[in-house]
């Protein structure tokens, strides 16, 4: 099973080995630890597809974005974030409410219950 | 052309609104006496209940200048030259007329009684007069009203919002509200207000009011006398017809400026309407009739002026009337006393549930002429339509006195069986037409937009329920039902959804979307689900399935703080808490690097958790006796208290230990929104429990339960719901009042905030949890004692379950490491967050 998201076309530098798929809170997400960075990944059980997106919520830099709820506005996945509410899309890591910065999306992909977190080739 | 309005009331109002708005272009020109422009003086009793004086504005004083009035406060008009027609008014202003408007209203009647003038001796019917007695009632322990009809009722109501507990009602005649009620009603009555605590007396004639300066008794007739230290009359009304008598107008021999059918006074170019006018032997004192009086004149000056031709007549008006006050549901409607061979009387008395109906019907049992209700009003609007428009009462004319099973398909029979001309609203006189109307052809989809576009409701408020009948049944017939839905993914209320979430015994957010939803949930429906799954199946929240989709607060059962710790917040029932305790606190606090402050709820927090400390931080608590204390969930917070008789010398019960049993039974109850509560000892009231979702104060005879009120960004008093009950009764009360609340309230909607969206208010609320008027009560008790018995704390339980508490990590693939983004300061010895970071 592979699940990638869409936009993320860019060359992947490493395929980074997160968790297991049962770590993962169904419907909900985690925070995963890469060298210094924080990813944070859901798995939107519902419709089976997984994301993953910088931890820091924008709009006052809390690394928080793994606690949030997701959701979807039509078919648009999104997550809000635990502090105040902002909504970020999953898949293009817009911000829904117009005002903030939009956040940046790994592509994921599982493998044999393995989840992989795509690291892009220009990043440090 | 000038028109001189004197007086600027509610009539005088109208007048002014009616002109403006069908579009006369007359020069006017208004004197008020008192000092505020017109303003609502039937709600007027709503100043003591938390409405300031500009909320009662009919408009704001600049919609005169708006509407290019001339508008002259505090200058009333001292006399009339006819001759000349001219006004002279108190200040030296002199304004000349073409036509002169008399609306000068009503006075309180004062009895010719020695010692009337005595200091605590006040009149009800202005502003002023509440401020008055409002400053005097702050020394004052007991209080007498003179009159026991519909303005002296509502004055003892007002009193007893006052605190003013030892409130007392003297009236003359052998009942009270002797023109609406025979003695069977009037009786029901009086058992009903003396169990609100109001100490009734009738048949009393006050000969003397004895004092020094103050006041300090009323004497009767009989020999009898009640100590007092106010006394607020409120015996009847009389017509100020002062400057018409001076001016040389014809008056009735017991007051009132006589006009004809087109309101005009003797003298042709002089009108009068409202209080003021004696029509047809008849002083109307109520506000629709002035109203439609405004309405007469406004037609008949907009269309032939001076020479009149009239349009319209004013040709006497029905004195139905519902009173709004008290707790206790009164009307009566047509004409309720009529008793001759052409007619029949039917009456039916429920002394258990306090409900007495009378109808008067024709002889042959086809019309309804007349009839009075105590206690259960419900089907007054009806009643009045069927009398009003002489509709054919049903084949048995007991029909129309009980409910029947079909109730709801009844009411809209009722409803579409009324004819398009049916007066509804009488005191903006809107028919049925215009409602439905408004609600087709505008767009009206709440009673507030109905309001807006029509004026309907907006008088007595008496016909709001029909409005609203009238608007849901038009809605659903044209197919523009809106419902009011939680958001994109279910098209229900949140009551709604209460129900169906119950029926169809779906226990997880997932299960309740692919029943009763569509698309994948958010941030709105996500709680409110949660909440509902956790009040109705009361299992662990964080069970899986239910896990994320709970509030982010809830989901790690504490609070988020800025930077991303958390905080903790053992509960401490009652805020009472022994030493030992104190010191795990504090122990904890220190091995764990916490932040420590008291909060304005009695209990202690401890800011600051890493978020992998909270499993360990809550072992050590539970284990030394605490459980969760619901900080983080829309739920019972704390029960406050005073210290109570225990120790305080003015302590009337034991309030600690009475809080300590409320908390006790209602923890982790999750509701629409957070709830709060407070038990005092005694009137002082240290534990602010007025403030609060629901409040409990000791009286002499038990405890006072107050609800509805909630501290926040506004702040609303608590309402008195029942008084001086024992323990359990008002434990019961408690557990109905919440239970309808969490059923019907819209999410994240405070109980203050639900109780003033409901419609009937505090009446229909007391009449649900007191009187059981929807026979829930057995039901919701059992309810509540179910949840009481099976509540578990939800930290013992998460700290105890391998895969909850593994949840409780930073990172899932280094669970043993902290956020390292999470820095502290230091401040006063304690630590503290950083401030915000700057976003990039
Ligand atoms: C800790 C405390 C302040 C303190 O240091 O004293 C506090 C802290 C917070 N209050 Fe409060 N409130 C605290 C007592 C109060 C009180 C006073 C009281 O309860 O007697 C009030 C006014 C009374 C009332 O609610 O009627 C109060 C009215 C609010 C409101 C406004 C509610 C309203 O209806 O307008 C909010 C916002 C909300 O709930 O939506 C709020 C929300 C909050 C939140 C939860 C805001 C948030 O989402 O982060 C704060 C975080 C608490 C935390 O991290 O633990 N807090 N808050 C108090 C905790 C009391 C406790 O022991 O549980
Ligand atoms: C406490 C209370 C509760 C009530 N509840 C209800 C209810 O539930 N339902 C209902 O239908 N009715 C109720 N009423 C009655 C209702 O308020 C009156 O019927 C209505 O206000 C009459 O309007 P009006 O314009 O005739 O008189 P008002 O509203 O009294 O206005 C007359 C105005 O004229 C002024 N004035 C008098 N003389 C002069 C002068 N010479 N120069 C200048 N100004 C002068 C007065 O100061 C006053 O402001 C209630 C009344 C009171 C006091
Ligand atoms: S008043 Fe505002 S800042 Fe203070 S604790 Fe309550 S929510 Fe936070
Ligand atoms: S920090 Fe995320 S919404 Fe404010």
């Amino acid at each position: 099973m592979i699940l990638q998201t869409e936009q993320t076309r860019a060359e992947i530098a490493e395929w980074f080995e997160a968790c297991s798929v049962h770590d993962v809170v169904e419907n909900g997400g985690v925070c995963v630890k890469y060298k210094k960075e924080q990813i944070a990944l859901f798995y939107f059980t519902r419709r089976n597809e997984w994301y993953a997106t910088q931890n820091e919520c924008p709009h006052k830099r809390q690394m928080a974005l793994s606690r949030g709820m997701i959701g979807s506005v039509g078919q648009e996945p999104k997550i809000a974030c635990p502090f105040h509410k902002k909504t970020f899309s999953l898949a293009t890591g817009q911000c829904l409410n117009g005002d903030e910065c939009s956040i940046k999306t790994y592509p994921v992909k599982v493998i044999n219950g393995i989840v992989f977190i795509g690291i892009a080739k220009n990043q440090d | 052309m000038r028109i001189v309005i004197i007086g600027n009331g509610m009539a005088s109002f109208k007048l002014c609104e009616k002109l403006r708005t069908k579009g006369s272009k007359y020069a006017i020109t208004v004197f008020g006496e008192e000092n505020q422009p017109a303003y609502d003086r039937v709600h007027l009793s709503e100043f003591f209940s938390g409405r300031k004086a500009d909320d009662l504005f009919m408009a704001p004083k600049s919609w005169y200048h708006e509407n290019d009035i001339q508008l002259h406060l505090g200058d009333p008009v001292k006399s009339i030259d006819r001759l000349s027609k001219k006004v002279h008014s108190f200040s030296g202003e002199t304004v000349t007329y073409d036509n002169l408007i008399l609306a000068t209203g009503s006075a309180a009647f004062i009895p010719p009684v020695p010692g009337i003038e005595k200091q605590g001796v006040f009149l009800y019917r202005t502003i002023e007069d509440l401020e008055m007695i409002r400053s005097y009632s702050a020394k004052v322990k007991n209080a007498v009203v003179m009159g026991g009809g519909l303005l002296g009722l509502e004055a003892a109501k007002a009193m007893l919002d006052l605190g003013i507990k030892n409130t007392h009602v003297i009236e003359f005649a052998n009942r009270l509200m002797p023109r609406q009620l025979d003695i069977e009603g009037a009786g029901l009555l009086k058992n009903k207000l003396s169990e609100l605590g109001l100490h009734i007396h009738h048949s009393k004639n006050t000969v003397n009011i004895s004092g020094e300066e103050k006041i300090h008794a009323v004497e009767f007739a009989d020999g009898s006398f009640l100590e007092t230290d106010m006394l607020v009359i409120s015996a009847g009304i009389r017509p100020r017809d002062e400057l018409a008598h001076q001016s040389g107008l014809a008056v009735g021999p017991r007051g009132g400026i006589i006009i004809n059918d087109i309101l005009q006074t003797s003298d042709p170019s002089i009108y009068a309407i409202g209080e003021c006018a004696l029509h047809n032997k008849m002083i109307y004192g109520l506000v629709a009739p002035a109203y439609e009086m405004a309405e007469v004149l406004s037609a008949n000056l907009m269309v032939n002026f001076p020479e009149a031709t009239a349009v319209k007549t004013f040709t006497g008006f029905d004195m139905s009337t519902k009173l709004k006050l008290i707790g206790v549901d009164v009307a009566s409607f047509g004409d309720p006393f009529i008793e001759n061979e052409n007619t029949r009387t039917i009456a039916v008395t429920d002394k258990l549930k306090g409900n007495y109906k009378r109808i008067n019907i024709s002889a042959d049992g086809k019309q309804l002429l007349g009839g009075i209700l105590v206690g259960d009003t419900t089907q007054y609007n009806m009643m009045l339509q069927t009398c009003r428009n002489k509709m054919l009462l049903p084949a048995d004319p007991m029909d129309i006195l009980h409910k029947n099973t079909d109730q709801k398909k009844s009411d809209n029979a009722g409803i579409t069986a009324l004819p398009e001309d049916a007066l509804i609203c009488s005191c903006e006189s809107v028919t049925k037409a215009g409602i439905c109307q408004a609600v087709s052809e505008q767009n009206c989809n709440t009673v507030d937009a109905i309001k807006k576009c029509t004026k309907a409701g907006t008088g007595c408020g008496g016909c709001v329920p029909m409005i609203k009948d009238l608007m849901v049944h038009t809605m659903k017939e044209k197919g523009i039902y809106i419902r009011n839905v939680v958001c994109e993914h279910f098209q229900y209320s949140r009551q709604e959804l209460f129900d169906l979430i119950k029926i169809q015994q779906t226990k997880t957010f997932n299960e309740v979307l692919d029943t009763f939803g569509k698309g994948d949930g958010c941030e709105v429906c996500k709680p409110l689900v949660s909440s509902l799954i956790a009040s109705i199946w009361n299992e662990m929240i964080l069970r899986k399935g239910n896990d994320s989709s709970q509030d982010s607060n809830d989901r790690f059962l504490a609070n988020i703080q800025k930077g991303g710790t958390y905080s903790v917040v053992p509960r401490i029932p009652g805020g009472e808490i022994t030493p030992d305790k104190l010191i795990v606190i504090g122990e904890v606090a220190k091995k764990y690097n916490l932040y420590t402050k008291i909060t304005g709820a009695q209990r202690i927090d401890m800011f600051g958790a890493h978020v992998s400390d909270l499993p360990n931080i809550w072992t050590e608590l539970i284990s030394a006796g605490f459980e969760s204390g619901h900080a983080y969930g829309k739920a019972l917070r704390t029960v406050k208290s005073c210290v109570g008789s225990t120790w305080c010398r003015f302590g009337l019960h034991d309030s600690v230990s009475y809080a300590i049993r409320i908390e006790e039974r209602y923890r982790g109850f999750r509701a629409p929104h957070k709830i709060k509560s407070a038990v005092s000892g005694c009137i002082r009231e240290c534990a602010e429990a007025q403030s609060k979702d629901f409040g409990i104060i000791a009286t002499e005879k038990g405890w006072n339960l107050y609800v509805c009120g909630n501290g926040g960004s506004k702040p609303q008093h608590a309402q008195l719901l029942a008084t001086d009950l024992d323990s359990d009764t008002c434990i019961k009360y408690i557990d109905r009042f919440l239970m309808f609340y969490l059923k019907t309230a819209d999410p994240l909607n405070r109980t203050a905030t639900w109780l003033n969206k409901m419609e009937g208010g505090i009446e229909y609320l007391r009449n649900v949890v007191v009187n059981d008027s929807l026979g829930m009560a057995e039901e919701w008790e059992a309810a509540m004692q179910h949840f009481a018995d099976s509540y578990a704390c939800e930290w013992k339980a998460a700290i105890e379950t391998p895969e909850i508490r593994k949840r409780f990590s930073h990172f899932i693939n280094a669970p043993e490491e902290k956020d390292p983004s999470v820095q502290f300061e230091e401040m006063r010895g304690q630590k503290k967050v950083p401030d915000w970071n700057n976003p990039k």
